[in-house]
This record gives structure tokens, sequence and C-alpha cells, in this order.
């Protein structure tokens, strides 16, 4: 099978301001089907420049990007942005949902645009279907408010499932997360890449990255290490260890009250 | 004592003292000075004796004020709409729109009235004039404040210009939108009644409470002016209680009537 994203030697220049920033100096990689990637990396390291390069969100300044088999790197903005729609999904740090509008809308919202116009039960049909996969089906009628920050991230996980993309792309997923939380819904990532899902997420964090298969760190707009996970974590088993020391220490509690 | 007991207890002794203060200060005044503060009970006996011109004046203002409130809602909504469109297009506006509220109506009234005539359309235009400015600066605030993330999303998700508007950045606006329409329906009444002050006509019976006052005051009967502006004041309270009610539903719709207990 050949790789869902392949890029070489990939360079990104910005000469906004008074001196150009060499951002992103010459990265190759392959990302293959069913993979689950951490990029990591200090700020300034290049990790943001090189996600909104994979993400069709700006264009290299040099090299090429293949994704899914298609040449990205010479596309015009509209065509881009198709690609974007037709192959990625994005989750992002702020969940950045619609207030005043149900989790079902939500996840409908991105079936709005696009080329392929659906009808509107498929549209639902689909959308609660993504809602199933993360487990928020009974809230699909809620408020983005009467849910908590980790359900409003598998909310915003759905949403980014809905068009059936190839690639899921999460930019600090559990940034705005406690770690309890954070563990759940790498839980739904690690379930999402059992099933199938190929997934790129940048995290600063290492305990975080620790769920994911593979790790890329960058230092300075290149890769410095590239090697898979060791002693890679599992969402169930940690919650249930979580949940064996919150028992513990409630049976200690009560204990000591006892006397 | 209970708190709730007090928050209705204690406005409630407030108005007492303030209407005991008022009886209080008229009957210090000697005789032939009286006239300036008329006894409670003299405004009472002004809203019994003029109560069916009242009535009909304030029916008058009332549409003056109803129809140039609307007329303001409607066209400063589109007009903010285009306004949101770029800041080009506010910067070329924004100095007409303060060159409108800056003039002072009283201004305006003669001009207007050489225009459409004295009478409701001069009130009604007048009011609108008024609305205007509050409406149109709080609505086009509001369509430019999104928040960035979800501009950026929906251009990501390579939304229309038009589902942007209407699914996004309306949306985000009413906040602000029923800010600049609670001010503006403190300003509705207010506004018919000084244009019926400046341009009204008491033609057909046309005349409102701004035309009460020109009559009153020239017949030196001061407590009628007092009832006057009670129910000016009393109209204003209608108002912004409409638009409060109104606000409270709509906004309270989206946040918390789908509040149910989890299944």
């Amino acid at each position: 099978m050949p790789p869902v994203v392949k890029i070489e030697d990939i360079h990104k220049i910005y000469d906004s301001g008074e001196i150009p920033v060499h951002a992103v100096r010459g990265v190759s990689l392959e990302i293959h089907h069913k993979e689950f990637l951490a990029l990591m990396g200090a700020s300034g390291s290049g990790k943001s420049t090189l996600m909104n390069l994979l993400g069709c969100l700006d264009r290299p300044t040099r090299g090429r990007y293949l994704l899914d088999g298609i040449d990205v790197s010479e596309l015009e903005k509209n065509e881009l942005a198709d690609i974007r729609n037709q192959k990625l999904g994005f989750v992002f740090q702020g969940f950045n949902l619609l207030a005043r509008t149900t989790a079902l809308e939500n996840v409908e919202l991105p079936c709005l645009y696009g080329k392929e116009r659906m009808t509107g039960k498929k549209m639902r049909e689909r959308a609660m279907y993504c809602l199933e996969i993360v487990g928020l089906a009974n809230r699909a009628d809620h408020m983005p408010n009467q849910l908590s920050g980790g359900q409003q991230q598998r909310v915003a996980i759905a949403r980014a499932l809905v068009n059936q993309p190839q690639v899921l792309l999460a930019d600090e997923p559990t940034g705005n997360l406690d770690s309890k939380t954070s563990i759940e819904v790498m839980g739904v990532f690690q379930k999402l890449n059992e099933q199938g899902i190929t997934i790129v997420m940048v995290t600063h964090e290492l305990d975080v990255a620790r769920y994911c298969k593979r790790h890329l760190i960058l230092r300075d707009g290149v890769v410095v290490r590239d090697e898979p996970t060791q002693d890679r974590s599992i969402a169930e088993i940690e919650l249930a260890k979580l949940k064996e020391a919150e028992t513990a220490a409630k049976l200690l509690a009560a204990g000591s009250n006892a006397h | 004592m209970p708190r709730r007991l007090l928050q209705v207890l204690l406005p409630a002794a407030i108005g007492a003292l303030v209407i005991a203060l008022w009886y209080g200060v008229h009957t210090w005044l000697t005789e032939d000075m009286r006239f300036l503060l008329p006894a409670p009970g003299a405004v009472l006996a002004a809203f019994r004796d003029h109560g069916s011109e009242l009535a009909r004046a304030t029916l008058n203002t009332t549409e003056g004020a109803l129809l140039g409130f609307i007329l303001a809602v409607a066209i400063s909504f589109a007009f903010a709409l285009g306004l949101s469109l770029s800041p080009l297009v506010r910067v070329s506006f924004y100095p007409y729109l303060m060159i409108l509220q800056m003039t002072p109506v009283i201004v305006f009234a003669p001009i207007l009235v050489l225009w459409v005539g004295a009478g409701i359309k001069s009130v009604v235009v007048i009011t609108f004039l008024i609305c205007f400015f509050p409406l149109v600066v709080n609505t086009t605030q509001g369509l430019i404040s999104t928040d960035r993330n979800l501009v950026e999303l929906f251009r990501m998700y390579r939304a229309r210009r038009l589902q942007e508007l209407w699914l996004l950045r309306v949306p985000s606006a009413l906040p602000y939108f029923f800010t600049g329409l609670r001010i503006a329906a403190t300003l509705a009444p207010i506004g018919a009644l000084v244009g019926d002050y400046t341009a009204g006509s008491s033609a057909g019976n046309g005349g409102g409470l701004g035309f009460q006052t020109i009559i009153y005051s020239s017949r030196a009967q001061y407590p009628a002016l007092f009832a006057t502006a009670m129910v000016t004041c009393a109209l204003g309270f209608v108002f912004v209680a409409v638009v409060v009610s109104l606000s409270w539903l709509v906004l309270r719709h989206w946040h918390d009537s789908y509040d149910r207990a989890d299944g």
C-alpha cells in the first residue's frame, strides 16, 4: 500500500517580515495507513508549520507533497481546499465548536460545504454515526456549554470524522484538558486508530505522545529523531489504574474517618 | 427578614419616602411659590382632568415611536451587514454616520417639516434618526467581533460568504444587536416626544405628548406637565421591558432551552 502522506525535501520560508524565516528546512517523511504519529518539538521548531503544510493550509516553498497519491504542492488555493475537505479532518486545541448549536449540528457543519451536496437526512445519519463512534450519541442535542471540556473535544473529533477523511490532524488536542480527560480523549484517538484511521498529532507533552505509535521530533526545522514509541501507554489501562487509585484513596479516607 | 421580602419592601419604602419628601417640599414652599412643585394630589387630579387627551396623545406618540423604532431596526440591520463587509467600507461610511448622530435633531426639525410636512411623518423620521446610530454601531461591532478561530474554521471548510454570515456572524452578533436594541428602546419614546415637540401637528387629533407639553406649558398647567412627564417615563419603561423580555426569550432559548437531564 502506498503511503497516505509522502513529503520529499519540503521547505517553508516566510519572507513577509524583515528577515526571511526558514521554518521548515528540508523534511522528508512517509506516513502509512493506520499510523499514529506524534509530532513534537519546542516552540519555534517548525512543528506548527509542518502541520499547516500537512493540512494543506499552506503551500511549501520547495519540495513535493503527495497526499493519498495526489501531488498537492502545485495546486491552486480552491483545489487545495477541496482536497483538504475530502482527505483530511482537523481537531484543534480550543475545540472551536459553534455556541448556540447542538452537538449534532456542529458535527454536520463540514457537510454543508464542499462539492458533493448531501440530503439533510443522510447528513444527519452520518453525523449521528460519528457521534456514536466517540461515544456521545446520547448528547446529540446538547449545546457545547452543556458539555464538559473532554466531551466538547469528542464532538470536535466527530466533526473531523464526518467527511470520512484519510488522515486526522490534531493540533494539541489535549492542550486545554486536565490529565484524566486527556487520557479519555487519547483513548478515543486510539480506538479510531485501531479502526483504521491514520492520525497525526502535534503535542509538546511526552505523557500524551506516549499514546501514539511513532514519535517525530523536530528541531530548527529539521527532523532530529524518528522512532517508534517506547513503552506505549494504552488509555484503557491507564484509566483503569486511575480508577483503582481513586478507589484506594477513598477507602483510605473512609478508614481514617472511622478512627 | 428574608432577603426576598426586603428586595420588595425597600424599593417601595424609598418610593414612599420620595413622595413624602415631595409633599414636604410642596408644603414648605410659600403659598405663591407652590406652583413650582404641585402637590402629588394635584398631579393625580391632572391625570383625571386631562386623562382622555393624555391617553390620545400617548397613543399618537407610541405610534410614532414604534414606527420610527421598527424602521431604524430594519434599516440599521441591513446597513450593518454592509458595513461588516470590509474595514474599507466602514472607514468610508463611519464619518457620515457620526455627522448624522452629531447634528442635533432640533436643527433638523424645521427642515424635516419642509420636506415631509409636520405631523406623524416627521415624528417617525426624527425617532428613526435618534435610534439608528446605536443600533447600527452595535450590530456592526457584533458582526465583526466573531471568534477568529471559528471564522478560520468556516474558511477552512470553504463555507460560502453567505453561509459564514448566516450561520456564524449573525448568530454571534445577536447579543450586541440586543444591546443596541435596548439603548434604542430607551431613546425611541424620547425621540418621538422631541419630534412631536419640534415638528408635530395636532391636525386630525394627531398631536402627541410633545404637543401636549407645548400646550400645558403655554397655559401654565404645571400639574398636567408633571403628569405628561410620568406618562412618557412609563412609555419608556414599556418599550425597554418589551425589548428586555424579547432578548431574554431569544438568548435564553439558545442557551438553556435544550437543558435536559441526562438520559
